[in-house]
């Protein structure tokens, strides 16, 4: 899922400090399950910021939403009844799912209420870590199900490099190499052989490098 | 046993603190009190297990937003006693109102009471 964690709450009231009516906008997509963007986190962002608001005496009426998702159209477009009697939308889905609210009503200022800082999964209960970065050339099956792109710092395809100490990564002993995991995952499938396999360099049109993307299905197109 | 604490402190029960959630702990500030604590059982003794020190950690963190909102985040404790200790009840009481009174009414709170209001399941039985 897409992980994102909650932005100061002062860099929020900046946002918003010309407004006095906004919708604070949540989603119940990825950014709820990383408690960072659902229903709750709407309830106290809005109970902070009414607070701080009260605390400056510049009153802040808040309307609470939480949208299914806020990257589909027929979501985003429930708002579309009261939104025009607010000044301001902050928006605590991930980047994409504010772009698109402030794509769809694009005469109303959205704030970024979190950012949005990567593809991962739960550890553990309050725990995430990043596991993809989207690069659209997927060669798991090459490295133990092991992402080289997203989890080696370097991104090298062929691993691992002079960094790599007692399975950890030279930018912190915390960091696990992942080339390390790649060999241990590999040599407990028995494919070590896979290593001779050399991984050509990489196409990166797939990846940011080709520009913004995008997928078109003709078969389920309407 | 019956011992008296300050009557300006109403009692939020709960079935476990465990139950706390970080909103329920910012409305209350919202709603004009001018301090809360949260009165849990003895750690090691929650009968969920972790109730007790679930609510810790998201006191901590409410403590955190109040800081940054500008009510102040010491305006918020967690206690931890068991129910068999009235004597510790009212001690907290009136450490927690003396401690509220000294800082004064919350900014939010334009009745300018002093009122406290504490979730505590004990509290009932002392």
């Amino acid at each position: 899922m897409i992980i994102g964690e909650g932005k100061p709450i002062k860099d929020i009231l900046f946002m918003i400090q010309n407004y006095s009516k906004v919708i604070v906008a949540g989603c119940r997509g990825c950014v709820t399950v990383c408690s960072a963007g659902g229903e709750k986190e709407v309830e106290v962002l809005s109970s902070a910021l009414a607070m701080a608001r009260e605390n400056e005496d510049k009153p802040l009426e808040i309307k609470e939403v939480t949208l299914e998702r806020q990257c589909d159209p027929e979501y985003l477009e429930q708002m579309r009844s009261y939104i025009d009697e607010y000044e301001a939308v902050v928006s605590i889905a991930c980047g994409a799912g504010i772009q698109f609210m402030a794509e769809k009503y694009p005469k109303i200022p959205i704030c970024p209420g979190i950012n949005t800082n990567f593809i991962g999964v739960t550890e553990e209960q309050g725990v995430w870590s990043e596991r993809c970065q989207a690069c659209g050339n997927c060669k798991l099956h090459m490295t133990g199900g092991i992402c080289p792109i997203a989890r080696c710092s370097k991104s090298i395809l062929n691993g691992p490099c002079g960094g790599s100490a007692d399975g950890k990564c030279e930018i912190d002993p915390e960091v696990p190499c992942a080339w390390q995991l790649i060999i241990d995952n590999l040599k407990e499938q028995g494919r070590l052989d896979q290593l001779e396999v050399i991984i050509p360099l990489n196409d990166w049109t797939t990846s940011r490098d080709g520009g913004p993307r995008k997928i078109i299905r003709e078969d389920l197109k309407l | 046993m019956r011992l008296s604490y300050p009557t300006n402190i109403k009692i939020v029960k709960l079935p476990c603190t465990g139950k706390i959630d970080a909103v329920y702990l910012l409305k209350t500030f919202q709603n004009g009190a001018d301090g809360v604590y949260v009165a849990g059982c003895m750690e090691g003794d929650c009968h969920y297990l972790t109730g007790n020190l679930r609510a810790r950690k998201r006191v901590e963190y409410v403590k955190k937003i109040l800081d940054e909102v500008g009510v102040g985040g010491d305006r918020l404790e967690m206690y931890n006693m068991s129910a068999a200790q009235a004597p510790r009840f009212v001690e907290v009481a009136n450490e927690m109102n003396e401690k509220i009174r000294n800082l004064g009414p919350s900014p939010l709170n334009k009745k300018q009471t002093a009122d406290a209001v504490v979730p505590e399941k004990q509290a009932e039985q002392n």
